[in-house]
Formats: C-alpha cells, structure tokens, sequence
C-alpha cells in the first residue's frame, strides 16, 4: 500500500546547520499495516510523515501509494488517498464553520467539489450516522460551530473527517499528545475502533511509548532520519516499555538517561 | 435634509454590491485586498467607454462584471504563484490598475450625462423617485442572495474553509491557491460592478473615484457586523448591506456640520473605521471590568486597583 524507497532528505544544506532528517529511509507497508513510529525530537518523525503526505518532497527516493508514484505530486493532488490527523486539535479543523460543513469540507476529499450544496438532507443523515460512531453527542450538534467544540472533540471530529472517506493511508501525527490523559485515551480507543473498523493502513506517530505498543500490530523506532529498530507483530507482542529502552540505549550506546527522559 | 438622507440611502445601496466584494476577500478569504481602489474604476470605465460607444448599458454593467474578475484574478495569481505578501499584491495591481483604467477610458474623465445609462432607463421605466432606490435595493438583495447560496456550496465551502484554516483544507485537496484566485476573481467583479452602476449614478467615471474604496468596503463590513452580527453566513451578508447603507448615512449627516466639507470625506471615513475597529473593544473591555467588579463584591473581596 505504501512503498518508500531509500528517501533523503537533507536542511540547510550545505550550511553548519544542514541536517539530515531522512537518510536513505525504506519503509513498506502492506493493507491494514498499523505501524506505530517512536523515536525522539529532531529522529525525522515529522518529516517522514509531511513526504508521506506531499508537504514536503524528498531530495531523494520515491514514494509509492496504492500502485501510484506519487513522489513530487503535490500536497492537495494525493490527499485523496491520504487522511491526516494533527497534533493540534484546532489544525484539523474550520473553527467558523459549523460541524455538518465541517464533514461536508471532508465529503469531498475524494470527490471532485461541485456546485452543488455541501450539506443536503440525505448527506445530513449520512453526517449524523458517522458522528453517532464517536459516542460524544456531536449528532446532535451539527449546526454549532467547530470553534466552540472543546479540543478533545474537535480532535475526535478531526478523526472521523480523516477517516470516513476510506483513505489509502492514515496518517497520525502525534495526534493525542496535545490533549489531558482522559481525553488521550478516548481519542485512543476512537482510533483503535475506526481503524479496525475500516481495516486502514495506518502510520501513527507518537511520544508514549505505552501507546505505541498498545496500538498497531508492527513499530518502529528512529533516529537520525533511519529506522534503528523494527518490530513485527510476533515481536511486537513480546515488547514492553523496558525492553524497548533497553533496546533504545543499546543502540545509541549509552548516554540514554536525557532520551529515557523523553521517551518516557 | 430628508432629499440628502434619501441618496445616502440610494448610494448606500449601489455601493453595497461593492462592500459585498470587500467582505468576499476581507472575511471570507481573510484576505484583505487593496485591488479593490483600482478595480471599482475599471468596472466603471469599461461600462462607461462600452456606453458612450453605444453599447446597450445592461451589457455595458454586465461586461464590467467580467473586467472586475480578470483583476482580482490577478492579484489572486501574484499571490499564490507569484509568492507575494497578499497586501502588496493588492498594492501593486491597484496601482496597476490606474494605468490600465486611465488607457480604457483614454481619459482621466468620462462624462455621462448625455448619455442612456441603466439608471436613466429605469428612471423612465418607474417614473417614481423611488425607481432606483427599489430597483438597486432588490438587485443588492438578489446577489446577496446568491452569494448566500454560493457559500454554501462545496465549492464555496472550501473557500471559506481557505480563509479559516488553509493547510486542513488543503489536507482535504482542495487547491487552495486556484481557490483564493477564484476567491478575489468573485470578490473584484462585484466590486467592479458596483463601479460600473456608481459611474452611471454620478453621470460620470473619473479614474480617482476609487481612491479609498477599500476602506468605504471595511467600514461597511465592520459596521455591519457591530450592528447586525455574524453568526451566520445569511446574516453576515446581510448585515454588510446595512452596513454599506449606514456608512452612507453618517457620512451625510457629518457632511452636514458646518465645519466640514466634502474634501474631509476620506478623513470622516477613516474615522469612522478608527472607531468602529476601537469601540466594540472598549465596550467588551468595561462590560467585562463591571461583570468582574460585581461578582468580586458579592464574593466580599477587594478589586486589584
């Protein structure tokens, strides 16, 4: 389903600041792959998720989804394959506008934007039956404006306006980390259901490593732009958050205490 | 007075179509466009030079439509390809603009006075002083009307959604830069439309007349919004006509002291933006001292200073 191969991407280059955020990376992902990604600030998370995306295109390499080499096609061309959650919960959405144009702006993702109306009786109920799947009462609130939604509703929405098109590739960027540890698990156990549901193919990046292990049935860890550790679903079972600093430390050598701090 | 209150309320109404325009980019896109100086005179030059060559005025109007379009467009085209900071983009085609206008109308004034305009031929029609007023008043409330319609549209809804937070909107493919030029493209042939039918008002198309233009539009806008709301697209739309209609209306009565004349216009209107972009702030600001003052002395405590 996904297929990048040998991606580079370096900043500033050719400056004392030039950085090598993606260093000949290979990932493959098959359908329904749910692959979590660790690793800490500055490993090449979000650069990998943004040339998944189109944000950015690599210096190097290709990137392939569904069949398709999508490498340099830009960011608004291949989004009708890619569904995308941020790590701000107000990124994912329009805050002046109400929740039903909100699901209507997602509607057409994979469709071609007409001038025919957004919200219409039947797509209202269409709306209010995907809302209904995230037990938060926003069915019954379609006309209120986003903006009065509180984060962890707009983050919920943010799911199910990147989900409820059938994308090829789920894209989750750290996507509970800005919200409090009640609303974190709910928006956990949101995605847990959806992506089972639709069986999609997932990439979630994410801080806790707890959930990391938790969800998804491979992981990965980075650094300096690589993948340092890949676990597959057999390996995957036997990890725990121990072993997986173990592994971490083994792998940078000693000095893990300031990355347990972050990882942890 | 009630003669001078009368075509405040006539203007404000044919100047409305124009304050449609500027919420258009100002609001929707949030995107504030200085094209609209340049691009109210073109609608009334290629309407006014189309008339005077003895094209049918109601075409004349329509074409000017199509002119204000092409210059939106762009401004939308520097922006977005062009890579330009928004407010120098409309800068720089409003100035633009001045040549271009001055080169249709091959003239830096043309007289209509003698001519057949759309506001003669519905003068004749009605033969009522209220012929204009009622005609520019249903035609002011049809295009809103539309544009009501047009923002609810999936098309229009990726256009708001553009202003409202561009990189979701693009994470849902739409193209948001053919987005914003389609946006400003809308946005100027209104406003050019508007010019077209202000030039057959006045008798005349001069290439200065739309010399703070935007700010006539912001201050339509805004106070509209202080006095209607916005709480919805319908009423957002609405209240830019009556905003447009009650700019006229101060303007007239502050013509009207002694003191000041018609040339202190452009400085009446930047006041009157001044304080309506200062006053609602000030009020929330007191309302909320007073709430707090209040509830600080039921609880018994004493206000820091």
């Amino acid at each position: 389903m996904l297929e990048m191969n040998q991606i580079f991407k370096v900043f500033y280059e050719g400056t004392p600041d030039e950085k090598i955020a993606l260093n000949k990376l290979n990932l493959s992902m098959k359908p329904g792959d749910f692959v979590t990604v660790i690793g800490s600030n500055g490993a090449g998370k979000s650069t990998l998720m943004n040339v998944i995306s189109g944000k950015l295109t690599p210096d190097m390499g290709t990137v392939t989804i569904d069949g398709t080499n999508m490498t340099s096609l830009p960011e608004h061309k291949r989004a009708a394959k890619i569904g995308r959650v941020f790590q701000d919960p107000m990124a994912g959405t329009a805050p002046t506008m109400t929740i039903e144009e909100n699901l209507a702006l997602a509607y057409n993702r994979t469709k071609k934007r007409t001038l025919s109306f957004g919200v219409t009786k039947k797509r209202r109920d269409f709306y209010r039956e995907k809302l209904e799947m995230l037990h938060l009462g926003l069915e019954n609130r379609l006309q209120a404006k986003v903006g009065l939604l509180s984060g962890g509703e707009r983050q919920a929405l943010s799911l199910l306006m990147a989900t409820f098109t059938d994308p090829k590739i789920l894209l989750l960027d750290e996507h509970t980390a800005a919200l409090d540890p009640a609303r974190a698990e709910l928006i956990t156990n949101l995605t847990k259901e959806i992506v089972a549901n639709l069986g999609l193919t997932t990439l979630m990046v994410t801080h806790n490593m707890q959930q990391a292990l938790d969800l998804g049935n491979r992981l990965i860890m980075m650094d300096k732009g690589r993948i340092i550790f890949s676990a597959n679903e057999e390996e995957k079972q036997e990890l725990t958050v121990e072993k997986l600093l173990a592994e971490f430390q083994k792998i940078k050598g000693g000095g893990g205490l300031s990355d347990r701090a972050l990882l942890s | 007075m009630m003669t001078a209150m009368f075509g405040a309320v006539e203007s404000g109404v044919i100047y409305a179509i124009m304050a449609l325009g500027v919420y258009l980019s100002f609001r929707v896109l949030d995107f504030p466009d200085l094209t609209v100086d340049g691009s109210f005179v073109t609608g009334g030059a290629v309407a006014s030079i189309l008339i005077v060559n003895g094209t049918n005025p109601f075409l004349a109007t329509f074409a000017a439509l199509f002119a204000g379009f092409l210059a939106g467009c762009a401004t939308g085209v520097l922006h977005t390809k062009g890579g330009i900071n928004p407010l120098l983009s409309g800068i720089l085609m409003m100035i633009a603009l001045y040549s271009i206008n001055l080169r249709i109308m091959g003239k830096p004034n043309v007289p209509l006075l003698a001519e057949e305009t759309v506001l003669t031929k519905i003068e004749a029609w009605f033969a009522s002083d209220w012929g204009i007023l009622l005609f520019m008043l249903v035609l002011a409330l049809i295009i809103k009307w539309i544009t009501d319609l047009f923002l609810k549209t999936e098309v229009g809804l990726s256009l708001r959604a553009v202003g409202d937070n561009e990189g979701m909107v693009r994470s849902f493919s739409a193209n948001t830069g053919w987005m914003k030029v389609l946006g400003l493209g809308l946005s100027n042939a209104l406003v050019a439309f508007s010019g077209a039918l202000v030039a057959q008002y006045n008798g005349f198309n001069d290439v200065g007349m739309g010399i703070g233009m935007i700010v006539i539009g912001l201050a339509s806008v805004i106070i509209g919004e202080a006095v209607i709301g916005d709480s919805s697209i319908a009423r957002a739309t609405l209240a830019v006509l009556v905003g447009a209609v009650l700019y006229r209306i101060i303007v007239t009565l502050a013509l009207r002291i002694e003191f000041l004349d018609t040339g202190d216009m452009k400085l009446i209107t930047a006041i009157i933006v001044i304080i309506a972009l200062i006053l609602p702030k000030v009020l929330d600001k007191q309302k909320a001292a007073a709430r707090k003052k209040k509830r600080l002395q039921q609880l018994g405590g004493d206000p820091v200073a």
